[in-house]
């Protein structure tokens, strides 16, 4: 089990609503989605699969490229491919921006 | 001029088990009235499933939403059969429980509050072991409280079935809903086969699983109240038609005399053939045909 | 623990209620007696082996189909004969424990051995609800099915506190296999996670025990142990009588408070936002 803390300053655009999405399935993760309190994006991720820290920093460097909101971001996460979880974080924006 | 296009109803049909917990919940209360309760951001978590390297849900497997059901007030009660197989811990245990109580007060101060729950649960959560065991025990106290005011309506829909410790839930509700892909019992063919060998049970027979298990088996034996297609629309008009009608006068769980003579006449010197038993233990309805 | 699982049950049952045989109709497996504690009634259930039971997978003590339905009869003729009594007059219902599991059989599922167990509970929490106390004595096993079966809807539950008693959701050996571990493991992992311990011991953390009781040797016990177990169903009686006949006050006992935080903030939080909906 790991815990994985990210931040990104640069994401400072308010947002106002939340999202969740995702069920932490066998090989699936959850996301919930919130305003951060912090000025910038803060991710933390909980996952039962240790080892992929830099892999996480992927798909979060790529979210955060076109992502701009100033979110809080918790991820529960038992085994989800990268391309599944940036999915799955397209969808949470895509609530959000609603 | 065109023509009208025929659209079957399989088509038009909406999946009720292609949904996750939250949104069969949701599926179930009339438009706008739904509010979750203890929801996922109120992170009340497992805390026994991280200290074993289990990554936690947020919700802890199990959404709570109060709302109404044909304009009365009810609360739906679902748990996700995708988190560690809907399994109850503290956490989610104690949400049914809450939930239950609230709606047993409610009720028995005047507000008749129906209760609503969406069992998709193997039992107890094996990493909470006696957490969740005894959150079960209390599930039953507080369905068992609350049906005296209340209907509460169970739905077992598949595709994990309810079983262990759960399907005494199932047993003590005023009415139980299922599908034919759903099962409904103590123990799984699984776990059977693993305790008595088998002979007793062959778990990779899928034919004889569903017709010990099976939601057509269990209503068609008098186990279960109704047998509805995998559809939305299906199950929530039978939530409401069961809402409507209010507690039963007599529950399955208190007809004790005629459980107790039917296993008396059971010839145990072989298995039971399933359709004998449904000709011995089936309703019929009121159209006199047997269900 | 070499000793026979049911054992314990049969020699508790004789020594409190000085009967071992199952009332007429009742199977052999099933032994129910009306006996005197302090000068009133109270009706004593026990589930036992019986090696000659209809049902092949019912013979080492498995509580199944016919041990759930003669329970829920005898507890609801002790609620309908009671019926019209004050509550402090109706009869205490005590359930002596020591049960292997519930019962794994074909014929079991097939006949719904899951509404059999909901009969028992539901007769079990009827007669709470009526005003009976229920008291649970665990003397040797309460395992999964089987305890909910018979046992977990009591206002108080006592146990003995030797390495002969354990109550758990599953079998050692069985755990060990689903979660991929070794039982000494599985043991290990109980010292510092309570719930999934084996030990009564580390159960009674989780704060559902009323009283944790010691007898020397649960199967021979001695005279002063037996009056001792009878005082402290007496008090377990008291107690219950005091209380409220729901299960409510498993989760405000001092050992709760400490174990089972997470259910308690739930039961609160869940309270708050409900009567603001």
């Amino acid at each position: 089990m790991e815990i994985i803390e990210l931040d990104y300053p640069a994401a400072k655009r308010l947002i106002t609503k939340r999202a969740h999405v995702g069920v932490v399935g066998s090989g699936d993760m959850e996301i919930l989605l919130e305003p951060s309190t912090t000025g910038g994006a803060h991710v933390s991720i909980t996952t039962s699969v240790n080892g992929f820290r830099e892999a996480w920093k992927s798909v979060f460097d790529r979210f955060f490229s076109k992502f701009d909101g100033a979110a809080s971001i918790q991820i529960n996460d038992a085994g989800a491919t990268p391309g599944s979880v940036l999915l799955r974080l397209e969808q949470a924006a895509e609530v959000i921006e609603q | 001029m065109s023509e009208s296009t025929f659209v079957p109803a399989f088509v038009r049909r909406r999946s009720f088990i292609e949904l996750d917990g939250r949104a069969r919940a949701q599926s179930l209360v009339d438009e706008g009235t739904g509010k979750e309760l203890v929801g996922p951001f109120d992170r009340i978590e497992s805390p026994w499933l991280p200290m074993q390297g289990v990554a936690p849900q947020a919700d802890d497997g199990c959404v709570v939403i109060k709302g109404r059901i044909a304009a009365n007030p009810a609360v739906v009660i679902s748990l996700e059969g995708a988190f560690q197989g809907g399994s109850i811990g503290e956490v989610s245990g104690a949400k049914m429980t809450a939930a239950l109580d609230l709606a047993t007060r409610d009720s028995s101060a005047g507000i008749p509050t129906a209760a609503v729950l969406l069992l998709e649960t193997g039992g107890v959560r094996l990493q909470e072991a006696n957490l969740g065991l005894a959150a079960i025990a209390e599930v039953i106290a507080s369905i068992l409280s609350l049906r005296r005011y209340a209907p509460v309506i169970a739905v077992v829909a598949g595709t994990v079935g309810c079983f262990g410790g759960m399907s005494l839930a199932a047993g003590v509700s005023s009415y139980v809903v299922m599908t034919r892909e759903a099962r409904l019992g103590l123990n799984g063919p699984e776990v059977i086969e693993q305790e008595s060998g088998i002979e007793e049970f062959d778990a990779s027979d899928r034919a004889l699983i569903w017709a010990v298990h099976g939601g057509e088996q269990r209503v068609g034996t008098g186990l279960a109240d109704a047998l509805v297609e995998d559809s939305i629309d299906e199950i929530a008009s039978a939530v409401r038609r069961y809402v409507l009608a209010g507690k039963p006068a007599l529950h399955r769980s208190e007809q004790v005399r005629l459980y107790r003579e039917r296993i008396a006449a059971l010839d145990t010197s072989k298995q039971i053939d399933p359709p004998t038993l449904r000709e011995q233990w089936g309703l019929r309805d009121s159209q006199g045909g047997a269900r | 623990m070499s000793e026979q699982v049911g054992l314990r049950g049969r020699v508790w049952f004789q020594a409190l209620t000085g009967n071992d045989q199952p009332r007429t109709g009742d199977p052999g497996s099933v032994l129910t007696a009306d006996a005197q504690e302090r000068g009133e009634t109270a009706l004593f259930l026990c589930v036992v082996p019986n090696p000659d039971s209809r049902f092949p997978c019912v013979r080492d003590g498995q509580v199944g189909l016919e041990e759930a339905y003669a329970l829920a009869t005898r507890i609801r003729e002790a609620i309908d004969d009671d019926r019209d009594k004050p509550s402090a007059e109706k009869r205490s219902i005590i359930a002596i424990i020591d049960v292997k599991s519930q019962a794994y059989g074909r014929r079991e599922e097939t006949a719904g051995i899951f509404l059999s167990a909901a009969a028992s509970a539901d007769a079990y929490a009827s007669a709470r609800m009526a005003g009976h106390p229920v008291i649970s004595l665990i003397v040797g096993h309460a395992f999964s099915g089987g305890f909910l079966t018979h046992g977990y809807q009591a206002n108080r539950i006592l146990a003995f506190d030797d390495a002969g008693v354990t109550i758990h959701a599953m079998h050692k050996e069985a755990a060990a296999r689903i979660t991929r571990r070794s039982v000494p493991d599985l043991e290990h992992l109980g010292h510092h996670i309570a719930p999934m311990s084996y030990d009564v011991r580390d159960y009674a953390k989780l704060g559902t025990l009323y009283r944790l009781l010691h007898v020397n040797n649960p199967i021979e016990p001695t005279e002063s142990e037996i009056v001792e177990v009878r005082q402290a169903i007496a008090d377990a009686i008291d107690d219950a009588r005091t209380g409220t006949d729901d299960l409510g006050d498993r989760l405000n006992s001092p050992a709760a408070k400490e174990t089972r935080k997470a259910g308690r903030t739930v039961r609160t939080l869940m309270e708050e936002q409900w009567v603001a909906v």
